[in-house]
């Protein structure tokens, strides 16, 4: 940084989605204070929704303004735009899932909804964060607003655990990522995520490769573990069984979202010169993560528990995706994160609903009979159901087809095979839930379940309806995704 | 011009039936189910009126349904001279079936479900006759197979009703996975499954006197076509849907849906034209069925079979016109047979509705007095299917066999199996009809003649099938498919003597000597046991096909792959596994969170052996 130049007006309207959550957050916190009855707190949550649809809006006025900001930290792109728009819109079903969670657990509370902010700005900074000290900032702010809301119910045991144990393991993830970017700013001068690219890519500079390589292994370990790939997955179940439902939906779609935007940015643009190094590794961690996350799957009996599993199950899919290191990859890993995004919430949502206070009912036998009780909600169920097995007419099945078709173009046939063969273990833990909701007689959880509240009703009917419209009509957002993806790799020259 | 309202307008029939049926009045639902059919009707006359004479085809392209490298498949729809005819039958026939569906069904439980199911179909059915690429198409012929199959099953409480639902779906399985390959075949050749740059591409190919890619192709096309349209050797369905609702019968299993596979081969008139072979299989399918189902119509007493069985026989004609190159011939005879057939399933419904329920040939008899319009607008229908002259069926079947009789060396063989055939074909429809209607009364009901919104539809539909024949349809087809040979006095007299001669033999037997019918099946014996046991060809599949299946699905695949292979050691063993990586992991998930760190310690030192033994950059 030759000189210093105040930021110019459209530096800070590509920053406007940021801008908005956090100038909404601090107000939450303050009014937090003056308000008392639930009935002023549930307003402060459509304050807070009302902030996400404005970010949202935010977030495409920048993309129309596109380009850097502050001194190449922050990269507006399509990329970033998508990943945005999908943490935002995944924050808002969530906030409007958990209104009625919040209510039956008498907890209603501004704190709230401002952590879900918080945590979404640190997650749109990452969408965008074209800087490696970005991307450390927006971890932090993004997790540490998750590890609090992991927590949210204090008197809960369960969401004690949860939330310490993703604290420590999560800070401690997060040392190896910084030490990691200590080493990469040490050898290469830059925390700049195109200079790295310049420098590793150019030959006139000599550049320690082996230093390189164990500075790449430092930063992957970081990531993997907040994209909860294996070996790094052991927080992810006992996380999300533990954190509140929708909290649970919010953690496994928008951070994770999030972590993937950065992770495909930093590794197939940064570190894109040297992707003979980290590819192998990547093969054996996707690898990995689909078999832990289907086989453990296939024993759970706790439904939140089950579906911890299968996100990291998922994860290992996506990292089929980064495995390919192709433009086709990408585009798939983002059509991927927003099929996955949707029916995930959408899935929580439902048992959020079935769940009842205190969480009581969340095995699959909780399930049994909900095709008699609530046969609308059973049938949208089974539409999210059928996408994370990945039937045809759902997004899900799309997803894992560009994934894999992406694989097959960088030829990793024995990626895909295996790939597959999980996909169709995956079927069977999957099915046991629509077994026990269309073949079994009502039990206790759905013989007194409450009616379905109108947030939830609109979450679950939202995410149906947008899992299967990419299922049915996937080439709209494959082609800006492709687009995207394009844009991303092809600034960067050969 | 808005093509796609012509599919949605039933479409928003099915979800507002679909959604609100239960709380919804009668009138309403049927304002809504005729409604939405009758708008789709008028706008179909609209858009061709305003398209007239379509001496081009008319494109419309909404979207991209979804792409793969170069590979891609929209969501387009077309009209052109062939689909402009499909699409009058389809939606004024679906119209008409629709009216008398009010009638028909006023008694019956599950009255919004029917029409749900019903204006699906019509959905369905447009999807595929608009479709400008074979998978769109696929998406009707599954959306019509699956309505069909719902309603087949419509009185889910009676076994043989749903056995019946599960035949046709399962047999229809077969042909649908030779669509589908045959589909996925054409992809490789051509990369593009729309009819028009398929159309383009194919021109430079080679006509195939040896078998080739296109012969399969064409072939698996040919298989799915013999499932959908009730060919030689999937026809086995066809005569058991009869178990659903009468005016099913007439819309779905006679004038439009079983003919989705004449006009597929039609419309990939481009495909069939390069493999000669095909045409011979599709020529001979065609014959075989006519003549095999023509005389198993003789022997079958319920009389909505013996429609069905003549339905299958004149699908037949129509696949000999496809496989001897007349597809216009072919067309026209989809369009008159829809209406004289959809006449002959209304009439009979008509009767079945006057007798509650009756459905048996030998408990009816002197009905002609008691429903007169039925009688005559039913005397018309099977006239029409005789073929005798000016009535519809006449100038249509004349066209196919004329065709046939100019057809190489072999052609005047099919022309005069065709002949015979279309003489047993009035035979059979004259004897259903002369039971029913001559005679005295044998059964013990109160017949009355049915009301007017279920006679109106007979009466218009009679009107066609006296006149339709006067409406050229091989002549408007002439730009697309040229027209195969002249008028023949002496064919035209030869057939329509043969019909002639079919209603007389039908009448002696019948009318003048019912004991002669009696006497000749003894004489006959062992061929009539034959014959009326439909050559045994269920008995045939079930012990060749079925059981073996069966077999091999319960002991091997059940038993042995399922339950000792996957569930014992797969699953449970998979399980067991888990459990112990779950043993391995108690360490982890003791709540100990050092152990959840030396793990991502451990795995770190992992990372970093990979890429440090992936070394060697560059």
């Amino acid at each position: 940084m030759n000189e210093i130049n105040p930021p110019q007006a459209a530096e800070y309207l590509r920053f406007l989605p940021e801008i908005i959550l956090i100038v909404a957050g601090a107000l939450l916190m303050v009014l937090e204070g003056v308000t008392t009855t639930p009935a002023q707190k549930r307003r402060l949550g459509y304050f807070a929704l009302a902030a996400i649809a404005a970010a949202m809006l935010g977030g495409v006025a920048a993309n129309n303004n596109s380009g850097q900001a502050f001194h190449r930290m922050l990269t507006v792109d399509g990329y970033g735009t998508f990943f945005r728009e999908l943490v935002l819109g995944v924050g808002f079903f969530c906030l409007l899932s958990s209104f009625e969670y919040l209510r039956r657990e008498g907890a209603e509370t501004g704190e709230f909804y401002a952590l879900v902010l918080f945590s979404l700005v640190g997650q749109c900074i990452l969408a965008t964060a074209n800087d490696l000290l970005m991307v450390f900032i927006g971890l932090e702010v993004s997790s540490i607003a998750s590890y609090i809301l992991a927590g949210f119910l204090r008197g809960d045991r369960r969401n004690n655990e949860s939330a310490l144990k993703y604290f420590l393991l999560g800070s401690f993830a997060t040392a190896f990522l910084l030490y990691g970017m200590a080493w990469i700013y040490g050898i290469l001068g830059s925390t700049n995520i195109d200079d790295i690219h310049n420098v590793l890519s150019g030959t006139d500079r000599i550049v320690p490769l082996p230093l390189i390589g164990m500075a790449a292994a430092l930063t992957f370990v970081g990531f993997a573990f907040k994209v909860s790939a294996a070996p790094f997955q052991s927080w992810a179940p006992d996380v999300y069984q533990g954190a509140p439902a929708p909290v649970s939906a919010f953690l496994s779609a928008g951070p994770k979202a999030a972590a993937f935007a950065v992770f495909f940015r930093v590794f197939m643009t940064g570190f894109g010169p040297i992707n003979g190094r980290w590819v192998p590794l990547v093969w054996a961690c996707a690898l990995l993560t689909m078999i832990i996350g289907n086989f453990a799957a296939l024993a759970q009996t706790n439904v939140k528990r089950l579906l911890a599993y299968s996100s990291i199950a998922h994860a290992g899919y996506i990292l089929v995706a980064l495995t390919a290191d192709s433009q086709v990859g990408m585009a798939a890993m983002m059509f991927y994160l927003a099929s996955y995004g949707l029916m995930n919430v959408g899935v929580f949502a439902v048992i959020n609903h079935v769940a009842n206070r205190h969480e009581k009912f969340v095995h699959i036998s909780d399930f049994a009979g909900l095709g008699k009780r609530e046969p609308a909600t059973a049938a949208l169920l089974t539409v999210f159901v059928l996408s994370l097995i990945g039937v045809p007419l759902t997004g899900g099945f799309f997803a894992k087809f560009y994934v894999f078709r992406a694989a097959l173009d960088s030829h990793l046939i024995w990626l895909t095979v295996l790939g597959l063969l999980n996909s169709a273990v995956a079927a069977y833990y999957y099915l046991k839930i629509l077994a026990a909701v269309y073949m079994q007689e009502p039990g206790e959880a759905t013989s007194t379940l409450q009616p379905l509240e109108p947030g939830l009703r609109l979450t679950i009917w939202a995410t149906a309806l947008g899992t299967l419209l990419l299922g049915i009509f996937p080439s709209a957002l494959i082609g800006f995704v492709s687009n995207s993806a394009a844009t991303v790799l092809g600034k960067l020259g050969p | 011009m808005n093509l796609w309202l012509i599919p949605i307008l039933p479409l928003i029939g099915f979800l507002i039936n679909g959604v609100f049926g239960k709380r919804l009045a009668k009138p309403v639902i049927d304002a809504v189910a005729i409604g939405s059919v009758a708008a789709s009707f008028a706008y179909t006359l609209w858009a061709l009126w305003s398209l007239y004479p379509i001496d081009a085809a008319h494109h419309e392209s909404y979207f991209t349904w979804f792409q793969s490298g170069t590979f891609q498949v929209g969501v387009d729809f077309f009209v052109d001279r062939l689909n402009a005819v499909m699409l009058l039958v389809v939606t004024g026939v679906g119209l008409l079936i629709h009216i008398y569906a009010i009638g028909y069904m006023a008694h019956e439980g599950g009255y919004y479900r029917f029409f749900c199911y019903l204006n699906l179909f019509m959905f369905f059915m447009l999807v595929l006759v608009l479709a400008q690429n074979f998978l769109l198409m696929f998406v009707g012929w599954e959306g019509v197979g699956l309505c069909s199959y719902l309603l087949v099953g419509f009185y889910f409480q009676e076994k043989f009703a749903t056995d019946a639902g599960n035949k046709a779906f399962i047999v229809n399985r077969i042909g649908d996975f030779g669509f589908s390959l045959g589909m996925l075949l054409l992809v490789t050749v051509f990369g593009t499954l729309d009819f028009f740059k398929m159309s383009d591409a194919a021109k430079g190919h080679p006509i195939e006197t040896q078998a080739g890619v296109l012969t399969l192709a064409t072939l698996l096309l040919l298989l799915g076509a013999t499932g959908k349209s009730a060919q030689v050797p999937l026809y086995v369905w066809l005569p058991d849907a009869m178990a659903g609702p009468t005016p099913v019968s007439a819309l779905i299993h006679a004038a439009t849906m079983v003919t989705a596979g004449v006009y597929m081969i039609a419309r990939s008139s481009f495909l069939f034209a390069h493999t000669p072979i095909t045409m011979r299989v599709v020529a001979l399918i065609g014959l075989l069925t006519a003549v095999m189902a023509a005389s198993i119509g003789i022997t079958q007493n319920d009389i909505k079979k013996v429609f069905a069985y003549s339905t299958v026989s004149q699908l037949g004609y129509m696949f000999l016109g496809l496989g001897v190159g007349a597809y216009s011939a072919s067309i026209f005879h989809v369009m008159t047979h829809a209406f004289f057939k959809a006449l002959l399933f209304l009439g009979a419904g008509s009767v079945i509705h006057a007798l509650s329920g009756e459905q048996d040939l030998r408990h009816m008899g002197g009905l002609r007095k008691k429903l007169p319009i039925t009688c005559w607008t039913l005397l018309a229908a099977s006239i029409a299917i005789s073929g005798i002259p000016p009535f519809s069926g006449f100038f249509s079947k004349d066209a196919i066999l004329a065709a046939a009789f100019h057809h190489g060396q072999y052609g005047p063989y099919l022309y005069l199996i065709g002949v015979l055939t279309a003489c047993v074909t009035a035979f059979y429809v004259f004897r259903a009809f002369f039971m029913a209607f001559f005679g005295e009364y044998r059964g013990h009901a109160h017949p009355h003649e049915s009301p007017l919104v279920m006679t109106l539809p007979l009466i218009i539909l009679a009107v066609f099938s006296v006149a339709g024949g006067f409406i050229s349809v091989p002549k408007w087809l002439a730009p697309m498919f040229p027209l195969a040979g002249g008028d023949d006095l002496n064919l035209e007299i030869i057939s329509a003597v043969a019909g002639a001669l079919g209603i007389a033999a039908a009448y002696f037997f019948y009318v003048l000597r019912p004991s002669a019918a009696e006497t000749f099946k003894n004489k006959a014996g062992a061929v009539y046991t034959l014959v009326n046991n439909k050559y045994y060809v269920d008995e045939i599949y079930n012990i060749a096909i079925v059981k073996p299946l069966l077999y091999l699905s319960r002991v091997v695949l059940w038993h042995g792959v399922d339950e000792d292979g996957i569930d014992r050691n797969l699953v449970d063993g998979a399980g067991r596994r888990a459990r112990d990586l779950g043993g391995a992991l108690r360490y982890l998930q003791s709540g100990s969170i050092r152990n959840y760190a030396t793990w991502v310690l451990t795995g770190c030192l992992l990372v970093i052996l990979i890429i440090g033994l992936a070394g060697g950059v560059r």
